[in-house]
């Protein structure tokens, strides 16, 4: 009935892939920020810290080699950002990749859009499988030949090739945001996508780099003035004229852009309201929305703040439709969260193909997933002892400090919140999902149930 | 209507005794609430105890605008280059031989620099 759950207390991974260096030294240019399928899941892109792009394929089933189906290899890679250096502000402008986003696929090469704190690119990966030999004026090598030995001509043939994969920048999208990119998303029209910084949220065409027009900007005419930022922003799936942003206090704003040029006001606001007895010094910061998704249906938004995984209806702006606690138990870690910044980490959320399962990443490796529909939860654990292919990734659990403990339980106290899994992709068809677990990949299939139901 | 001027008025212990009845707090409270304060109020007191300076709008711009500042922030262009040149050197102890005269303590200039590449190595990820 639903994806990587069983009857037992336990799930079924028929196949676990892990990528990147072993151990525990790694540079900080290692540590992913940010991992995202195709429109397909034929293709899965990560970014890094460092700027670099890598690109993996899935390769198609065989008959011959039937568990060597399904991987994913390398495709290809580059150098997307580089650091920069703002010379007015004397700031230094970080290459660490915030997002990828694909766009879907209209002819032989694909196209993804990559974007630092400053810089959005349009980068195009196309396939080259043939080449050209038997030129009359140059040699095998490229050298030039010496005329003189020239005594007939030919036609240059194409001739089959090893596959080599080219990535070129198409497109730079430069100097339109004063403050940190931190979401860029794809419009449903194919033609336009947005990019959102911490006060404004800019419109572009994708083939126009000059200029883009400006839809929402939330700066006061007093920087003191300012109260909430933007932290995430999303087109809807389907209707290309409406967009979602959340914000640092917790709210989410859809925005139609039929209603006016700058869409500073919203069509909606979705707000939880606030039990004023329970409000405490932290409950703003860990009501900030770090991530904001359309459901594939586009009826829904899954919200992710620190503590909570939230499913919002796009009809009911009142309270959210469902309310799922990621790691309540850090409620009792709070100061010291705040004091080693912690508390400031933003973790994404994502949904599966059928929109019935949601998942989302915590500390100590670990992520989760609850099944909407059943309301049953699991934790797993991206580590390289339990990701043997065909092994059953067992469910993990956390117990409170001196809460009562039963033998493979981690305590509050023992979790490593160093190893944080911020960021995470759903395939979007099958049982495939990729979790970045600092500088490692790990890519989990679940065979048993491919399809989603 | 009533308790909403009430709560106007009453201080933080009274407030709780009584918003309880007509405004149910969610399930994780619901256990502590007579007995201890609720845990994230707790770790509020020792965050402030621990910090007594701490001001009381959490949320506030002082926050947001440290959020908004972020990058490191360098005194001017030579600064930032002779830091990523320090940097450089202590990633790479076995630089090469014509490039020792170029560390932190002698000034450089724009022809010693070495450009900064600090990705030429291919992702670990890309195998």
């Amino acid at each position: 009935i639903y994806c990587m759950f069983t009857t037992k207390s336990s799930i079924c991974c028929t196949k676990a892939e892990v990528k990147g260096g072993q151990g525990a030294d790694y540079m900080r240019t290692d540590i992913i920020s940010t991992v995202e399928f195709n429109h397909t899941g034929e293709l899965l892109a990560t970014g890094d810290k460092g700027g670099r792009v890598v690109i993996f394929q899935r390769e198609p089933e065989s008959q011959t080699e039937p568990f060597s189906q399904g991987e994913y290899n390398v495709y290809s890679t580059f150098q997307s950002h580089e650091p920069e250096f703002d010379y007015l502000k004397s700031l230094e402008i970080e290459e660490k990749i915030n997002k990828i986003r694909w766009l879907p696929q209209q002819n032989a090469a694909h196209f993804l859009l990559s974007t630092n704190d400053k810089t959005i690119k349009l980068w195009k990966v196309s396939e080259r499988d043939k080449r050209p030999e038997g030129y009359n004026l140059k040699d095998e090598e490229g050298r030039i030949k010496d005329i003189s030995t020239v005594t007939s001509l030919q036609v240059p043939v194409l001739k089959p090739m090893d596959l080599m994969v080219e990535v070129t920048p198409r497109r730079v999208f430069a100097n339109a945001h004063t403050y940190h990119i931190n979401s860029i998303s794809v419009n449903s029209d194919y033609e336009t996508y947005m990019s959102a910084d911490d006060l404004r949220i800019n419109l572009w065409h994708l083939d126009i780099t000059d200029r883009s027009f400006n839809i929402v900007d939330i700066k006061p005419a007093n920087m003191e003035d300012l109260t909430e930022v933007i932290t995430a922003a999303e087109f809807h799936p389907h209707h290309c004229n409406l967009f979602v942003y959340s914000s640092s206090k917790g709210t989410l704003r859809l925005c139609d852009m039929r209603e006016a040029a700058l869409c500073d006001k919203h069509s909606k606001l979705f707000e939880e309201p606030e039990d004023p007895s329970a409000r405490s010094f932290f409950s703003e910061i860990i009501s900030s929305v770090s991530d904001v998704k359309f459901s594939h249906s586009g009826r829904y938004l899954l919200t992710r703040d620190y503590l909570t995984a939230k499913v919002w209806d796009l009809n009911m702006e009142s309270k959210p439709l469902e309310t799922y606690q990621v790691h309540d138990y850090l409620r009792s870690k709070l100061c010291s969260l705040y004091e080693n910044d912690c508390i400031f980490d933003k973790f994404e959320c994502a949904w599966n193909g059928s929109d019935s399962v949601i998942m989302t990443g915590a500390y100590n490796n670990f992520f989760r997933m609850f099944d909407r529909n059943t309301k049953r939860d699991v934790t797993l654990e991206a580590s390289r002892e339990s990701s043997k292919p065909r092994a059953v990734l067992k469910p993990r659990r956390v117990c409170a400090a001196g809460g009562k403990r039963r033998k493979d339980d981690i305590s509050v106290d023992s979790l490593d919140f160093t190893k944080k899994i911020l960021h995470t992709a759903w395939h979007p068809n099958e049982n495939i999902i990729a979790i970045a677990a600092t500088n490692n990949l790990y890519i989990f299939q679940d065979k048993l149930n491919s399809e989603m139901h | 209507m009533l308790l909403s001027s009430l709560t106007l008025i009453c201080g933080s212990a009274e407030f709780k005794s009584f918003s309880m009845e007509d405004h149910p707090l969610p399930p994780t409270y619901s256990e502590v609430q007579e007995k201890t304060i609720s845990p994230e109020k707790a770790e509020e007191a020792k965050l402030k105890a621990r910090y007594p300076n701490l001001g009381n709008k959490p949320g506030g711009s002082d926050l947001l605008r440290k959020r908004l500042q972020k990058g490191q922030k360098y005194f001017d262009s030579g600064d930032y280059n002779m830091a990523k040149a320090k940097i450089k050197n202590k990633q790479l102890p076995t630089a090469a031989p014509e490039k020792t005269e170029i560390t932190g303590d002698h000034i450089p200039t724009p022809q010693d620099l070495p450009q900064r590449k600090p990705s030429l190595v291919a992702s670990k990820l890309a195998g």
